[in-house]
């Protein structure tokens, strides 16, 4: 559905995130982006939706080219693509249900979104904040919520859209590892059931090959594997990312 | 080896030490001949003074309330004067203070302009825009209202544009991600999160205004000043006094109504 056509990000300070890379991601499916911390899993993933703007070549949608040919098609784009965010990215002092009401702003006007949403897109929240099991805590304020409680209202923020992609950039790292396995299972259930495909970047070798449809290993910038978990080597149990991240680099060669 | 590195530490931090010291004694300094410029140690001009102060405050009490009901009105016009000050100044700061925010501002060239523009604004003391507008728009509160809201628009502006300034980034960037305008980025990610310290600021800016109306009506711009002024040019330090305890307790009660609208809105 999406794909990345010869991308290479060098940010203004002069650091290379992202060597020209070229990759396709398929429809429905949930693909893990795997790598040690600056591998350039956040580069790659903040380039599908535009936030970070690549110094060359595109990224672009199967039948609608470029998302970066127009702000509006950008736009258009990122309305149908969510995004988890590792610390969450949650005004503290408004409630849950606020927060995940960021998501519908795209499918108004300014000028409309100036006054408060209709019903139907408070529910639409709500049905979102029940998926992930937060309902009864809509009126909370989002800073009095626990960390795992804060990054479901993330991910309800992200379904709140009705997207067809949701992009995940280290959506567990800030939690504890059986609060990770909950709230990424949480993920995967909700993109399973509504037929989202998922872009979702860990550098946790477990979790991926636990939760992932496609992996994507990354390491120095550039994509070192790609290929089903079960032909990612035999690591299976090496949860430690270091001991870890010279079997990405080994898998490049 | 270990103790003489220790000695350079402890050099180090002496120097250190006689640098705060020798700073702090150059202020005092500074202090000391500002006073001495403006007269202060000229020990003959207090002593020379002494009757003209005695006779002052001996005149100022007891305060004479006998005219307080023609004060009435002048205090109520102050206490308009302040809240229409404040919400004009919070009408025009708002947007200027977006454009003055580097995180909202369109471009270096308008954050830089508007910034300029406030600065202009808040070095212009209100009593001079109070001058100013008396001549334009003639004597009354008007003047007053429009002093007090051109001088606050940059120092409000300025608060606000700091306080944007300093939101948290992270929820920007999800409204971005979400496919949010410029605008609604703004309305839905910036503003909630700025809005207890614009509400402190536009309080304060209020409380502030009250005192400040009360000086406007000296120059003509309507408001209790100008009761003040006519006590003072006829000489009725009686009635000053008591124009002044007036004025008094009414920054009391405005003060408290800041406090209680501080608290509850927080």
């Amino acid at each position: 559905m999406l794909s990345v056509q010869n991308v290479e990000v060098i940010y203004p300070n002069g650091f290379t995130g992202l060597q020209q890379t070229s990759v396709r991601f398929d429809r429905g499916q949930f693909i893990v982006l795997l790598g040690t911390s600056g591998a350039g899993k956040s580069t790659l993933l903040r380039t599908l939706n535009g936030l970070v703007k690549p110094t060359r070549g595109d990224v672009a949608i199967d039948g609608q080219g470029s998302i970066f040919s127009s702000g509006s098609a950008l736009r258009r784009h990122r309305q149908r693509t969510g995004m988890v965010f590792q610390q969450h990215h949650l005004i503290g002092r408004l409630t849950a249900l606020e927060n995940v009401l960021i998501g519908r702003l795209a499918a108004y006007s300014t000028i409309r979104t100036m006054a408060p949403l209709p019903r139907k897109d408070r529910i639409l929240a709500l049905e979102a904040l029940d998926r992930v099991g937060l309902a009864d805590r809509a009126l909370h304020r989002a800073d009095q919520l626990s960390g795992g409680q804060q990054q479901r209202v993330g991910i309800a923020r992200a379904k709140a859209q009705e997207p067809e992609l949701i992009l995940a950039d280290e959506p567990v790292a800030s939690l504890d590892p059986e609060t990770a396995v909950h709230v990424l299972g949480d993920l995967h259930r909700i993109c399973r059931e509504d037929g989202i495909t998922a872009i979702v970047s860990l550098h946790q070798v477990d979790l991926a090959r636990r939760f992932a449809d496609r992996i994507i290993g990354l390491a120095q910038g550039r994509v070192v594997f790609e290929g089903a978990p079960a032909e990612f080597g035999t690591f299976a149990l090496d949860t430690n990312y270091k001991a870890s991240s010279p079997v990405l680099f080994e898998a490049a060669e | 080896m270990a103790s003489k590195s220790f000695d350079g530490i402890l050099a180090d931090e002496r120097r250190s030490a006689l640098r705060g010291a020798g700073l702090v004694g150059s202020i005092i300094c500074v202090c000391l001949f500002a006073l001495w410029l403006t007269g202060f140690f000229d020990a003959r001009r207090f002593i020379e003074s002494g009757p003209a102060i005695q006779q002052l405050s001996s005149e100022m009490v007891p305060p004479d309330f006998g005219r307080w009901r023609t004060w009435l009105k002048p205090l109520l016009d102050t206490l308009a004067m302040s809240i229409a000050g404040t919400a004009l100044a919070v009408v025009f700061s708002l947007p200027l203070a977006l454009l003055a925010a580097p995180n909202t501002s369109p471009h270096r060239t308008v954050y830089f302009a508007v910034r300029t523009l406030l600065a202009f604004l808040r070095s212009v003391p209100e009593i001079i825009l109070g001058v100013l507008f008396v001549a334009a728009v003639g004597f009354g509160a008007l003047p007053g209202v429009l002093a007090l809201a051109l001088h606050s628009v940059g120092m409000v502006g300025k608060f606000y544009s700091e306080a944007i300034e300093h939101v948290d980034p992270k929820p920007l960037e999800a409204a971005r991600a979400a496919g949010a305008t410029q605008m609604q980025v703004i309305v839905h990610a910036v503003l909630p999160q700025v809005l207890p310290q614009l509400t402190d600021v536009t309080i304060y800016r209020w409380e502030y205004h009250f005192r400040a109306s009360a000086v406007l009506g000296i120059v003509g711009a309507g408001g209790i000043g100008f009761e003040l002024m006519a006590a003072l040019r006829l000489l009725n330090y009686d009635q000053v006094s008591a124009i002044l305890l007036s004025i008094l307790a009414c920054v009391v009660v405005v003060d408290s109504i800041g406090a209680y609208l501080r608290r509850t809105l927080k």
